[in-house]
């Protein structure tokens, strides 16, 4: 597999919250406006990034019996430089996500990543690998918190630009659900067209 | 407290933890009940020992950073311990929740439950149990009637680009919109 191919495996063809459904709880609770689903999704990205670095670092190291422990104390030693970096630098965004910020701990993207990809492969494969899948679920999340702040807000990334309320369901928890399913609905409709444009390619 | 746990603040329909394992196993009835009742069990637990160490061990000795860290830690192996434990006093109750006892360990209710009732300062430590067992009840019933509407599910035809996750998360949100309902109870 060439080095494009493993980046931009996550933006579409695996897209991780998208496609693989993987993820779905920060999907689905911080993505009320587009700014903080680009901000959940730049921390994960980042601890994506760093764990998938260390794990393939060490994945000669960690006996294969206790890898999942092992694995987690990373990804957790991550998620907390995370947390403490988004508390002191950007306390905005660190009180409207909330507890879904040491939640990544938990997210299975990332130890589905270490796991499937990290611990197999070489350290700048999975930086990128982590990289590519982290900016996927960065744009999931961006396009779902536009639609909803759009929809809800009657706002862009903050700018308000009609009078009164919006369609006030969309920022609450029906909304995010109707949106991420729509959003997946979306994303079916997408592989069909791109499978065909590759095979006209492959034909000419 | 009960009312506002199981209906109103609802940990799926309202606060989205636990959706991953929400959509994995709400297939039958049958089976998410048993999730459901592993959910309680763990939860309760698991918020006990962590709210535990928060208290006598974490804050007294500055270590709060740790926390996340901790908190993973204790409830993976509090899952671990609470398989071989069931499994050498109780095998039929091992029957009926221990296939559902590893998927816990991942499902980002517990921690996250952990987590928020370190943050309600007021809360005692039977607080803190009874917040997370209520919690967890709540996860049950939305989980199970999830199940039900989707086993009615499979007997209709979906549009073909809706079938399967997306027609799922479309009646989670009609689910929460009912639920929603309740939010003047209390």
């Amino acid at each position: 597999m060439n080095k494009l191919k493993i980046f931009t495996n996550g933006f579409i063809k695996e897209n991780p919250a998208l496609v693989l459904i993987l993820g779905t709880c920060p999907a689905l609770a911080v993505t009320t406006s587009a700014m903080n689903g680009l901000g959940m999704g730049l921390a994960t990205t980042f601890v994506l990034v760093m764990s998938n670095a260390i794990i393939s670092l060490l994945r000669n190291f960690i006996p294969d019996k206790v890898r999942i422990p092992a694995f987690i104390v990373i990804i957790a030693t991550f998620v907390s430089i995370v947390d403490l970096l988004i508390q002191g630098f950007v306390p905005a965004l660190a009180e409207s996500l909330g507890i879904f910020i040491p939640l990544i701990v938990v997210n299975c993207i990332v130890l589905g990543r270490a796991e499937a990809f990290a611990s197999k492969n070489t350290v700048f494969d999975s930086i990128l690998d982590g990289l590519g899948m982290g900016l996927g679920f960065t744009l999931a999340l961006f396009v779902m918190g536009f639609f909803r702040e759009l929809l809800g807000n009657g706002a862009i990334l903050g700018h308000k630009f009609i009078e009164g309320d919006g369609i006030l369901i969309f920022v609450l928890a029906p909304g995010a659900f109707l949106v991420y399913g729509f959003t997946i609905a979306l994303m079916n409709l997408l592989p069909k067209k791109k499978s065909k444009e590759t095979e006209n390619v492959k034909t000419e | 407290m009960i009312l506002s746990c199981v209906l109103v603040n609802n940990i799926i329909l309202a606060q989205f933890l636990g959706i991953c394992s929400f959509l994995g196993v709400s297939n039958k009835v049958s089976t998410s009940l048993g999730m459901g009742m592993a959910v309680i069990f763990v939860m309760a637990l698991s918020t006990l020992v962590t709210s535990l160490l928060q208290k006598y061990l974490l804050v007294p000795f500055n270590l709060t950073f740790l926390q996340t860290i901790v908190f993973i830690l204790v409830i993976a192996t509090l899952v671990q311990m609470v398989e071989i434990i069931l499994k050498k006093i109780s095998p039929p109750l091992y029957q009926a929740l221990g296939i559902f006892l590893p998927l816990i360990s991942t499902n980002c209710a517990i921690l996250g439950i952990a987590i928020l009732v370190t943050q309600k300062p007021d809360f005692s430590l039977l607080d803190s149990t009874l917040y997370a067992i209520f919690t967890a009840i709540g996860y049950t019933v939305a989980i199970v009637i999830f199940a039900g509407l989707r086993e009615q599910l499979s007997l209709v035809k979906v549009p073909k680009k809706l079938d399967g996750v997306p027609i799922a998360l479309i009646i989670s949100g009609i689910l929460a919109m009912a639920f929603m309902g309740f939010a003047n109870l209390v």
